[in-house]
This record gives structure tokens, sequence and C-alpha cells, in this order.
């Protein structure tokens, strides 16, 4: 603003709301940021447009019935938050789960993985303004989305994980239609990255701007896709390993670079890690007998104790603490959201970047609100 | 090794050994009794239970000399006749996770911040204050998040009952 | 004062405006002109705006992702029109496809306020009808017709985006009664 000043402009700081209805914002929050002219000097987030105090309504309800409620956590990524739910139930009572449920839970996992992902593309694509990749995006989507709908029925929000195991077996036919699914995405995605990693538009508004280092990754305790295009290289399916995901071999992708082009590269390389994953599932299913149990007896109260688990969501690191008292309800049901953490972190993304960068940055942490506000 | 280097990557027993040497019987270890969770089994979680006063030295030191880097949640719990506030925080090189929890009084419900060891835990901290009434001494922004301004009940007291919960 | 039919730039006190549009209307009621212009002109309105349905730009809750999907190609929205706009004062139905919090109860209000007649309000999802799984929260509104009034309630949840395109189908429906029933000089 230096130069305006020097013609003698009066000039000011100015905070301006992105407010909970606004095109780009991806959800239902408010973001407010302190503006000198085109750059941005502060950023605060405000959420909570959608808070419905969905722990305290858990401990109203019975464990069987906080399975759907957990799909609508994060309705991007349903099947990883019930699995979560049912992770920490499973602890709770501590049974180790059937060895074809681990497996299915993984193909459901990595399923939802690569939906979730592609919508985020898809947003990220029309928030830059390519509204091919929206069409593209969702045209593969909605072949993952009939794989959910052939195993348990829904498209969205599944309800599929159960306390103990599965809902269902999946049907003779469900091996195949995955694989032809599987085999047709690893084509059709080089399609897509065509349409973006070629763009020079496209890169140069993602390449350069919102650099963050390792400690203040670390320190912020941002997760997920968004700390491993910085640097840090932690992923839960890895390092602290749960149904199945220590016999596959698949790869982490880790950048080092920071800034929001890396984090962008290392979504679109982890739908090529679960196309992997979903193959050597199945695989190893297939040494595993057809009438092996899918789905545990389990008692309808939980004995008394405080139990935790996290797993990897597509967002990040999501954990729920669970404190139960012996009865049928929990007493108290705490969810850690890892979109809530990188929220808010947005003064610290938002370092040094102009309006016209916001879609862009706000993009890569793939905002889902419900989990954050829960 | 100097007495306050960093250790990257502790082992469980390193880390058992290194906070009972520091803070003795301040920090009490929970043992674990279930058989079938892989993580307990593998060593990857620590249960302490500390109160109030050396809670910010405890993870002052986990953070520093232990290289617990990432604070994953902060969690409130209305017991009715105490609250209690419980800390996870995990490791990046070995992926455990240490699990701190920590009484506070009815009357008294202050516990100190620690969003200035790790700045993750800043709107955890503000989400446990609005929800519970814990209040975080030293916390830069103790204000309302989720819920609106004009609230002034905390919703997650056992106190408040929803619709449908029967009144005792 | 001698008003012809078309008034032009004229000062007149506010009086004197509803006297002479309350005269107007009496004596093209009594010609039978309302009726000959309505029975010409309905048809053509209600064809433009029930092929023209532009929802507002406003994605609340998992209600909102089968809403992006029902503009994806595999259930095209845009054939029947519908061209999501970012600014109320440019759209004509107000979609709500989640929960209402309390937080957002006045800014839903004010949306709707926002958004110049004719309007329509759809509910899309058991939230936005009746509160649907929250039904014991302390911060949901039960029912989007405690806010503004409805014109279609499309159940699911979350709703196939099938059901919403059968949903914005019966509000087409709706538009051509409304229109058809004759709208000139119904302001």
């Amino acid at each position: 603003m230096s130069e305006l000043s020097r013609t003698g402009y009066q000039t000011d700081k100015m905070w301006v709301t992105m407010g909970p209805q606004h095109p780009f914002s991806h959800g239902l929050w408010t973001l407010r940021i302190k503006v000198d002219g085109e750059y941005i000097l502060d950023a605060e987030p405000e959420v909570g447009y959608l808070h419905r105090g969905w722990e305290k309504e858990c401990e109203n309800r019975t464990y069987a019935k906080i399975i759907p409620m957990a799909d609508r956590l994060c309705y991007s990524a349903s099947m990883t938050w019930s699995h979560l739910y049912c992770k920490v139930a499973e602890e709770a009572l501590d049974i180790e789960l059937p060895e074809r449920a681990q497996y299915l839970r993984v193909i459901a996992d990595e399923i939802c993985r690569i939906q979730s992902h592609l919508m985020w593309l898809a947003a990220l694509g029309t928030d830059l303004g390519n509204l091919t990749i929206f069409l593209w995006c969702l045209r593969e989507r909605e072949f993952f989305l009939d794989l959910n709908v052939r195993l348990c029925g829904q498209r969205l929000t599944t309800n599929y994980p159960r306390i103990g195991g599965v809902r269902n077996d999946m049907p003779y036919y469900f091996e195949r239609d995955c694989m032809r699914v599987v085999d047709r995405f690893e084509n059709s995605l080089w399609d897509i990255i065509n349409l973006t990693d070629e763009s020079s538009v496209f890169v140069s508004r993602l390449k350069g701007i919102s650099y963050l280092t390792k400690k203040q990754v670390a320190n912020l305790g941002i997760t997920g896709p968004a700390m491993r295009g910085c640097g840090v290289d932690y992923d839960v399916r890895r390092d602290d390993p749960y149904a199945a995901y220590d016999k596959l071999d698949f790869e982490v992708p880790v950048l080092k670079d920071g800034d929001a082009y890396a984090r962008y590269r290392v979504r679109v390389e982890e739908m090529f890690q679960s196309c992997e994953i979903i193959r050597q599932a199945f695989n190893a299913l297939q040494k595993i007998p057809k009438t092996a149990p899918y789905r545990l007896k389990v008692s309808k109260n939980i004995p008394a104790g405080t139990h935790m688990a996290h797993i990897e969501d597509p967002r990040g690191d999501a954990l729920m603490y669970l404190v139960s008292d012996g009865s049928g309800s929990p007493y108290r049901l705490k969810v850690r959201s890892p979109v809530f953490v990188n929220v808010s972190a947005s003064k610290a993304m938002l370092d040094g970047c102009r309006i016209a960068d916001i879609p862009a940055v706000m993009a890569m942490i793939d905002m889902c609100l419900g989990e954050t506000d829960r | 090794m100097p007495d306050d280097a960093m250790i990257e990557a502790p082992t469980k027993t390193d880390v058992e050994a290194l906070i009972k040497g520091k803070f003795g019987s301040k920090a009490v270890f929970r043992q674990t009794t279930k058989k079938n969770s892989k993580a307990d089994n593998e060593g990857r979680r620590l249960y302490i239970d500390t109160d109030r006063d050396t809670l910010y030295e405890l993870c002052q030191y986990v953070h520093d000399r232990l290289n617990f880097e990432h604070i994953i949640a902060v969690t409130g719990v209305d017991w009715v006749d105490h609250m209690q506030t419980v800390y996870h925080i995990t490791n990046y090189l070995t992926g455990m996770v240490v699990e701190i929890t920590t009484d506070i009084p009815n009357d008294d419900p202050h516990v100190r911040s620690v969003s200035d060891i790790w700045e993750g835990a800043n709107w955890h901290e503000r989400e446990a204050y609005e929800l519970f009434g814990i209040i975080f001494d030293n916390h830069p922004k103790l204000e309302r998040l989720l819920t609106p301004k004009s609230y002034e009940f905390y919703p997650f007291r056992k106190s408040y009952k929803l619709r449908g919960q029967p009144d005792e | 004062m001698d008003m012809s039919m078309y008034p032009h730039a004229v000062a007149m006190s506010v009086d004197e405006f509803m006297s002479w549009s309350n005269a107007t209307i009496n004596e093209l009621l009594s010609a039978g002109t309302k009726r000959a212009v309505d029975k010409l002109t309905g048809p053509i309105w209600s064809w433009a705006m029930r092929n023209s349905m532009h929802p507002l730009h406003f994605g609340l809750a998992c209600c909102a992702i089968e809403m992006a999907a029902a503009s994806a190609p595999k259930h095209d929205a845009e054939r029947l029109g519908m061209i999501y706009r970012s600014s109320p004062r440019q759209t004509d139905v107000l979609l709500i496809n989640g929960w209402i919090s309390k937080k957002l109860r006045p800014d839903i209000r004010r949306l709707y306020e926002q958004i110049p007649a004719p309007k329509w309000v759809v509910a899309m999802g058991e939230c936005a009808i009746s509160g649907g799984p929250w039904y014991d929260s302390y911060n949901i509104v039960q029912g989007l017709d405690q806010i503004v009034p409805v014109d279609v309630y499309i159940p699911g949840c979350p709703i196939k985006p099938d059901a919403m395109i059968d949903g914005f189908m019966l509000l087409q429906k709706k538009i051509d009664a409304y229109f058809k029933r004759g709208v000139f000089m119904e302001d």
C-alpha cells in the first residue's frame, strides 16, 4: 500500500465477511478477513452454523442407534466415521474383528476415500473456474456411489459397519464390479489430471501460495493430506494400524514443498494408492473362506471405562473418546474432527495470500462442516 | 546424553521411565486391561492420571523432551461431582498416543491452558469452555465458538437435559 | 385528478396513488380486461418460470452433496433449467437442504426476504421438513416451516437426486397453477 500512499490516497484496512451463504465456501461457515487492498492480513473463521450437539444427543441413544448418526458427522466420508465409531465400541468391548469383516471394512473405507477425494476435486475445480472438472469428477464418483449401493443399499450415508463387524457380506458380483470400476478409474483419473496438471492456469493458481513449515503444521495440529503436503510423514493407517491395514502394502504420498500445489498432489496420489489397496484387499479376501463370519454378536451394554480410537479419515486424523458406564448408552462420546483443527489454522494458511487465493487455499482443507460443528 | 536433549522416537518403556523419574508420584500410570486391542499390545498407548498443578509441566516435558509434537484432542467430561479434562497427544515418529487425564473441582473450574505449547489445542479448549464451563487460564481468546453468542448455559453438563431425557 | 391508463412519472401522494390504482383495477376487472390478459399471458409466464427455476447457491449439509450430484452428469438437473445463482436477488427458489441451527435461523429469514417475488421455498430432506434425526437437539429448529412458508417438501435422508428432480417437477406444476390463476395487476 505504499504505492497508493505515495500519491496521497488515504487507505485503510477493513474486515470483509465471506458470509455463510457463499458459492465458494463449501459448507456453512463465515470467514472474516482483514484486507489491505488485495492482501490478507488476518483471518478469523467463524463456525457453528451446523452445531447440533451431536455428542450430547449420543447420550440419549443406545449404542446401535448411534451408527447412522455417526454417518452424518461428515457426510462426504460417512463410511470412515461409522467405522471409527464401531472401532471405539469394539475397543470398549475388547473384541477382535473377524478377518472377513476387517477386509470388508478396508475396502469400504477406500471406496469412501476415493469418492470423497473426487468430490473435493470437483469442488476445487469449480472454485478455480474450471467447470469441466466438476462434471468429470462427479461422473467418476457416480461409479463409486453405485458400488456403495451394491454393497449396502445407500449411496451416501451408508450405515454399513456394525459393532462387531459389518452389516452384510458382499454380494457375489461385488468383486467383479469393483475391479471393473477400479480398473476404469485408474485410466480416467489420468484424463482428469490432464485437465488440472497440464493447465497452466490451474497450476499457477496453486503453486507458490500458502507455504507452511513442518514445525507450523505440527504445532497447529493440521492433519491429513494438508500435513503430508508439507513434509510431515504420518498416516494413521501405517503408523498406528487398524483393521487389516498392517497386512497390506501401500505407500503414503508425502511431498516436501509445503504449498497448496503439494497438498493437491498428495490427494491425487492417495486416490491411486487407494486403488492399489482395494486390489490387494480383494486378493486377500479370496483366501478367506466365503462362509467365514463377518459379524460377531455383541452385548447391548458396554462395560464401564474410558476408551479411545483413531483412524485416518480422508480429511485427517479423526479420534473418538468414549466414556462408558455399563449401561446401554454412552456417558460421554467425544469426537475429534480433523477439519475443526484445520479450519482453526486458517490464519496461518492465508498468510501472505490475496483475496483471489482464498478459494484455492480453503479448498485444500476439504471442508466438511458437519464434522466441524458436530 | 545431556539431561534435556530431545529423544526423537522414545519407546513405551523410555517414556514411562522418564516421566516416572521426573514426576514421581504426581503422574500415575493406568495399566491397560485390554487383550484384543492391537495398539495396546504393540505398546502404542499410555494412560496417565495427573493433578491440575502438574499438568502444564508434564505437557511441557512431553512436548520438549519426548517429541510429542501433535495434540489430537482436548476433551471435557462432566462427572457430576467434579469435571475432567483429557488430553490426547501423539508422536509422529512412533505413532504412540499418550492420554493425560486431569480432575478439576466443580467450585473452581480453572486449569492452565496448553495452547502456548501446542496451538492446535486452541479451539479444543474454547469448545470445552463453551460446552462445559471449564475456564482455561492464559488462553488467548476464550469465547463461545460453536453455539450462538447469546447462549448463557453450558449445554453438555449433565444438569442440562435434552428433550426426552428424564429429569431426576 | 384525471389520469389516463398510462401514468408517466407524476408525483402523487400515497393516498392519491392508492385510490388511482384501485380505480384502475376495478375498471379493468369490470371490463374483463384482466381476465383476457391473464388468459393470454398466464401460460407464457408459467412456461418461462417453470423452465428456469433458479435456486440459491446454498449448501448446508448432507443433502447438499446430493444436490450437487443432481447437477452432475448422471442426473442432470440443468435440463430443467436449474442454474444456481450466488446472490439471492437473482433467484426464484430457496432450497434448504440440511438442518437449521439457531445461529442460522435469522440468516435464512433474511435470505428469504431478499429474494424478490414470485418466490418458492423447497424443503429438502428430513432435517428441513421436521428436524429429522436431531429431534432432541437444543440448537436445531424443528422444521423449515417454522421460519418461512414452504411450498414443496421432498422427503429422504439423504435424498436421492432422482427424488430431488421429481420434487422440482412437482414445483413446476405448482408454478404452472400459480401463473394460470392470473397475476396481472396482482402486486
